[in-house]
């Protein structure tokens, strides 16, 4: 089946499967790639992701991959490059959130982009200098590096300057128990005049990882990206590799991973609804949440064997199996915890205390959520209804959401209240989903055994708790993997807290960084 | 305010004397021990500066949740602190990237003697499934010294008191 979008030229091919809607293309050079997603734009698309591959030992040269999205789901429009000076258009001016892809694929990679729509940002993005600028690990003849002196370089952070000015560095090692990052405010008093993240510091090597590893080995490797999304990643990774090789899991396994994603947006949403009440001096929050978290994770652990659920959910299918007594227990949980949630969200929404901290601070729009190419907990929390699990114009949710019929929470507030009360009410409509799950789970095998497919490519996409979790896979002719590429919607959405910390106060920015709850290390990589 | 101070008393004290479940027997003699002993060999509470080096921030969660009030870690002497400076123990999770390893030293050399490093989850004792490369120098270890090591993916709650316990008993 193909298809144009928008009257543009190009022809796009559907991925088969039955993961989350994917159109494939090729652009037939820059200019191409340039006017198409000038075109996206244009229709309120967005940029899900951007990635590049070394295809020279093939006789090729470079290929760079653009993920845009439509109402209708993924067009994955690629762009061939030469082996000599591989180049492409800068896309950053069209869609900012290019800016950090582009620059983490020059440093990986090896691909550089200029001229096109932006302003060629030269600043390196992953690389602090571990390695050289000229070493690039994603090539095939890197070798395995190392072996470099390591000399952390300095950065351009853009100066604010005017008087009384000045900036406070934090981290990278934060105050708290939380992943490293360095975040530079430039601060006038204790107001925020802005805000300019280095990431970076959790970058472990992950896609470099990837190559040449089996199947399975890849699944292991893609549970431990971010492991508070571990069922997002592992589905989105066993999606890209079920459309790859052509496999269609089971009906019983799809709807136990959709038990397990649902269970992990419900563990995170109850531990990141706890914390906004630490952020805010109500302890009392705090202690509830967290244990009503506590028993949800072992819950878990019971019935999973794991708190977390690694290495549950893997290509064909699950590695576990629920039997009655478990999903009478998952029932009767979701019953309980429904209960204890209702009665803490009246007590959220009545405390004037928590209520003055939440409401109007951090504030983002929906014209700047969708500029930034944001999805998640955080553009739905200012009107944007953007989930990958409900139905809307045009677009039909992958099994077993289609039958399940989800209805997405928004809030148009756009702030620290919005995101809070956007995870009650997904919180509310999870423990939904889990029983409609439990008592409905259709029996069929559970996992099927399949032969990888040489030279095959494919992409999941899977809405994880904290926004849209995408993995792009491309097998060699032994049908090993050639390139992994995750992406997750962290990449997005720290921008995002940049613009929305503006203007608000210092002592504000953990409670608004905590309504994000952004992942590094699914951003590092 | 009253639905507050109602939910607080219906509510009550969760905080387990034994953490469940096989080990409990053993856990619950530790932990009955352990305010003690800190007392005695610190004479104040033992203080926690927890150094995310390069995880995938699944250990966090676990950490996390020692600070609930099922095992209310609070409640034995035992806290965490936001300096180094303030820590006698650093609690490290990896594998240690090659962009954390000077922070992860910087770190380890503002903590005042005598101090303790624990060493948490399979890539903080291994490098676990990422081990070294161009990027990451693998096991804590590789950087600093370590005191005890906490394995697992992650650790449970139990696991980390445990690899606490151990590391103050030496």
């Amino acid at each position: 089946m193909t298809m144009r979008f928008h009257a543009e030229p190009i022809e796009f091919t559907r991925q088969p499967g039955l993961g989350a809607p994917v159109w494939a293309a090729r652009a037939a050079d820059g200019d191409d790639l340039m006017r198409f997603a000038v075109s996206v734009h244009r229709h309120e698309g967005r940029l899900a992701a951007l990635w590049g591959e070394d295809r020279r030992q093939r006789g090729e040269g470079f290929r760079l991959h653009c993920v845009f999205a439509l109402d209708e789901g993924h067009l994955w429009l690629d762009l061939d490059l030469p082996a000599e000076n591989p180049v492409y258009p800068d896309l950053a001016g069209i869609f900012p959130a290019a800016n950090r892809m582009q620059r983490a694929t020059r440093d990986l990679v090896g691909i550089a982009f200029e001229g096109g729509s932006g302003g060629g940002d030269a600043r390196p993005w992953l690389r602090h200098g571990a390695w050289p600028a000229d070493w690039h690990p994603l090539r095939h003849d890197a070798g395995e590096g190392g072996g470099f002196p390591n000399d952390p370089s300095d950065y351009d952070f853009v100066q604010v300057g005017g008087e009384g000015a000045h900036e406070i560095p934090v981290g990278p090692i934060h105050a708290g128990i939380i992943e490293p990052g360095h975040f530079r405010f430039s601060v006038i008093g204790e107001r925020v005049l802005r805000l300019e993240q280095r990431l970076g510091y959790q970058h472990k090597g992950v896609e470099k990882l990837f190559i040449g590893g089996s199947i399975a080995d890849g699944a292991r490797l893609a549970g431990r990206i971010s492991g508070d999304s571990t069922c997002a990643y592992a589905w989105a990774y066993a999606a890209a590799v079920e459309a790859a090789c052509g496999v269609n899991p089971p009906p019983r396994a799809l709807m136990l991973r959709a038990l397990m994603l649902e269970r992990e947006r419900v563990a995170n949403h109850l531990g990141d609804l706890g914390a906004l009440g630490n952020d805010a001096a109500l302890a009392f929050g705090f202690s509830q949440f967290m244990r009503l978290k506590e028993d949800w994770l072992r819950v878990n652990g019971a019935l999973f064997g794991h708190r977390f659920m690694m290495d549950r959910i893997v290509p064909g299918g699950t590695a576990s199996d629920l039997e009655a007594p478990a999903l009478r227990a998952i029932v009767d949980q979701c019953d309980a915890i429904g209960r204890e949630v209702k009665d803490l969200r009246k007590i959220y929404d009545e405390h004037a205390g928590l209520q003055d901290r939440f409401q109007t601070t951090g504030t983002i729009h929906a014209d700047l959520a969708r500029e930034l190419s944001l999805t998640g907990v955080a553009a739905r929390a200012t009107g944007l209804i953007l989930d990958g699990r409900a139905h809307r114009q045009g677009y039909t949710p992958p099994p077993p959401y289609a039958a399940l019929g989800v209805r997405p929470a928004t809030d148009e507030r756009g702030d620290v209240a919005a995101r809070a009360a956007v995870r009650f009410a997904e919180i509310f409509e999870s423990l939904r989903l889990l029983q409609e799950i439990a008592v409905g789970l259709p029996d069929s095998e559970l996992c099927i055994e399949f032969a990888p497919v040489a030279d095959a490519h494919g992409l999941g996409v899977i809405e994880g708790w904290r926004g849209e979790v995408l993995v792009g896979v491309a097998l060699d002719g032994a049908g090993r993997l050639a390139r992994v590429h995750p992406h997750d919607p962290s990449w997005q959405a720290w921008p995002a807290l940049e613009h929305a910390v503006m203007k608000d106060i210092v002592p504000d920015f953990p409670l608004i960084n905590k309504s994000f709850n952004l992942s590094y290390s699914g951003h590092d990589l | 305010m009253i639905p507050l101070i109602k939910r607080i008393l219906r509510t009550g004290i969760v905080t387990e004397k034994r953490p469940e479940p096989v080990e409990s027997v053993e856990i619950a003699r530790e932990m009955r021990q352990l305010s003690d002993d800190i007392l005695r060999i610190l004479g104040r509470a033992l203080t926690i500066r927890q150094v995310d080096a390069g995880s995938c921030n699944g250990c966090e969660l676990e950490i996390h949740a020692l600070n609930n009030p099922y095992y209310n870690l609070e409640g034995y002497g035992i806290k965490f602190v936001a300096s180094p400076r303030h820590a006698d123990m650093l609690l490290v999770t990896g594998p240690v990237t090659k962009n954390m390893e000077n922070a992860l030293k910087v770190a380890y050399d503002c903590t005042p003697d005598p101090k303790l490093v624990v060493a948490v989850g399979d890539c903080g004792c291994t490098g676990g499934v990422f081990g070294a490369s161009y990027a990451s120098c693998g096991a804590v270890e590789n950087v600093i010294p370590v005191d005890v090591r906490v394995p697992g993916c992650p650790p449970t709650p139990v696991a980390l008191l445990q690899g606490i316990l151990a590391a103050i008993r030496r």
